[in-house]
């Protein structure tokens, strides 16, 4: 069991205000992701969540009673965070006993998490080793298998790949997905990069100044974006926007996705010059200097020669093609 | 260093300079120690000579432990350095552990005016710590030092280790918040062991003013029972005779406790164990 409700959360630092009212219901067993830009509240909303961080107003409820005054250790929850946070003085083993024994859990009862959380991360090897003798990636497990051992309602992840380097990010990933099939249990993990938050959530929340943006599976955001934050924010390389009025729309700008545009040598809808273009091997993204459209970008895929100067015509998938008022939401 | 980035003219003018350093800075000392084993006749015949045979003597030392209560004195003041610099050790890192990790009105004052003390001398409190004393009924006690070395040694013990403690991982912190540790166990289990050479270097820095001080000693506790060190060989300083041998033997002697205490510290400043803690 593990639900989470938040009603109209709001969280001041002295004049600043980092929440301005957050609204959010997580389901039991829901992989939910908060993502959005550096400053966005984030990781404070998942701190209030917590009880690290008092919100100034509104309540929070797991599994329908209030926290709002319950300390952290007495929630329910167990976070990951992006430093890991091990304790140094402590063996592997002794990490992850740590908070069991202070809530008075029996010595067999510890045992037996610790030696089914330990396999499921391979971490049996190490556990008498001290955080300082293990790799990024292992301490990275034993903050995951810290979490584990609690059989928490709700599992809170803080940027938990941010200190791992490409490779071992995409693996750890890859684990974090599988331990919550295995678990079922109920996980809400923030981030900043859009890729971890497309691949691993049930549900993303976008934050943006202290707002939620949009709320909604990834490929509803990505394919019926609620506003150009949103449709900018979500999807790599990102949207392409071009002025209406340059267009002849009564939009104010219109949005079309690099991988939306198919170009051609000979005619299209917008000529344009190659300034540089990426070869990826799977794909390959060109930057046109349009006439009409300005800078954009063409995802094409598979591998396409374009030498810089070249001209190229692009012409977007209009049943694509979004856009948007003056006020940034999506004209439908 | 590798082979390219060495130069001789550079390494010989940079030893040059430290051993002229330490030099002048280890003289005086070396002339204490020296001096303190030889006759009468030796330290005025030549003073910065070493001992020879001829001028060995340990007339000092017999004179200070003939003394008897110097084993006394030197009691005082180690009960009264270890026991300040534990006190200050204590309130100081808790009051920088307060000041690092709370939000709560007046803090950037609070701060302040616990680091003011580091800019007016104590010492001109003196008449007024005496009537506290007096009043009190502390003085000559060891008691009265300890507390005014505590009060001295707190405002630079709180500005150092408030700046390593907002150095240590907030997510360390919570994390033991999160496991249900409380307040105190966060504090000495998480964060002291983290901030140790910040507190050894505190420790240094307490340490050696109080065990020199000859001024409180002196106002607050000049009786036979609570004598220091630096005042018990006052003792030998008379307005007419004074008593060169005794007092450099009890200076020498002096020290050593400071050598092993500083020994002691100097090895925790070196020794980290933040490392695995965070990235």
């Amino acid at each position: 069991m593990g639900s989470l409700k938040i009603e109209n959360v709001k969280k001041a630092f002295g004049p600043v205000e980092v929440l301005k009212g957050i609204d959010l219901q997580v389901n039991d067993g829901e992989f939910v992701v908060f993502v959005g830009p550096s400053g966005c509240g984030k990781s404070t909303l998942l701190r209030v969540i917590a009880g690290l961080e008092d919100s100034t107003s509104g309540r929070v409820l797991i599994d329908g009673a209030d926290v709002s005054v319950t300390p952290p250790a007495k929630r329910g929850i167990a976070m990951v965070f992006q430093t890991y946070a091990l304790y140094p003085h402590l063996t592997v083993k002794n990490n992850m006993a740590l908070g069991l024994k202070q809530a008075g859990t029996p010595t067999a009862e510890i045992e037996r998490r610790i030696k089914i959380a330990s396999a499921m991360l391979s971490l049996e090897p190490y556990l008498e080793r001290r955080p300082a003798e293990l790799s990024g990636g292992q301490r990275q497990r034993v903050a995951i298998g810290r979490a584990v051992v609690r059989e928490p309602k709700l599992f809170l992840f803080d940027e938990p790949l941010s200190n791992l380097d490409a490779a071992l990010r995409v693996n750890t990933r890859l684990e974090i997905a599988q331990l919550h099939r295995r678990l079922k249990a109920t996980m809400i993990y923030v981030t900043h990069d859009q890729v971890e938050a497309m691949t691993l959530a049930d549900k993303i929340v976008v934050l943006n100044a202290g707002r939620i943006e949009q709320i909604g599976s990834p490929m509803e955001l990505y394919n019926a974006p609620a506003n150009e934050f949103v449709a900018g924010f979500i999807g790599s390389p990102k949207m392409n926007f071009i002025d209406g009025a340059r267009l002849g729309e009564t939009a104010k700008t219109v949005g079309v996705r690099p991988e939306h545009l198919t170009v051609d040598a000979n005619s299209g809808a917008w000529k344009g010059t190659v300034v540089h273009a990426e070869h990826l091997g799977a794909d390959t993204n060109v930057y046109l200097d349009c006439e009409k459209a300005g800078l954009i970008t063409v995802r094409i895929f598979g591998v396409y020669n374009a030498e810089p100067g070249a001209t190229l015509y692009v012409t977007p998938d209009a049943a694509k093609t979004y856009r948007f008022g003056a006020d940034g939401k999506v004209l439908r | 260093m590798s082979t390219a980035t060495r130069s001789l003219p550079r390494t010989i003018g940079a030893h040059a300079i430290l051993i002229t350093y330490t030099m002048i800075a280890l003289f005086p000392v070396v002339l204490v120690v020296m001096n303190s084993f030889k006759s009468r006749a030796g330290i005025f015949g030549a003073p910065l000579t070493p001992p020879t045979p001829k001028t060995f003597d340990l007339i000092g030392y017999t004179t200070v432990f003939g003394q008897g209560d110097f084993v006394h004195y030197f009691q005082n003041s180690l009960v009264v350095t270890v026991l300040s610099l534990f006190f200050v050790l204590l309130f100081g890192a808790m009051a920088a552990f307060a000041l690092s990790e709370y939000r709560f009105r007046g803090n950037t004052l609070m701060g302040l005016y616990l680091a003011l003390g580091i800019m007016i001398p104590i010492r001109l409190g003196t008449v007024a710590i005496l009537q506290l004393m007096v009043a009190t009924g502390l003085v000559n006690t060891l008691a009265a030092l300890i507390l005014v070395y505590t009060a001295q040694g707190l405002p630079l013990a709180i500005f150092i280790l408030s700046e390593f403690m907002k150095q240590v991982s907030d997510d360390l912190k919570n994390a033991g918040r999160i496991d249900g540790l409380s307040e105190y166990t966060i504090f000495f289990r998480l964060v002291l062991p983290l901030v140790r050479p910040a507190m050894a270097t505190v420790a240094v820095f307490t340490m050696i003013p109080i065990w020199n001080d000859l001024w409180f000693p002196l106002i607050l506790a000049p009786s036979e029972e609570t004598k220091t060190v630096t005042l018990g060989a006052q003792l030998f300083l008379g307005q007419f005779v004074t008593n060169w041998n005794a007092i450099l033997a009890a200076l020498s002697l002096a020290i050593l406790p400071v050598l092993i205490l500083y020994v002691i510290f100097s090895r925790q400043l070196i020794r980290g164990i933040t490392s695995g803690a965070v990235k």
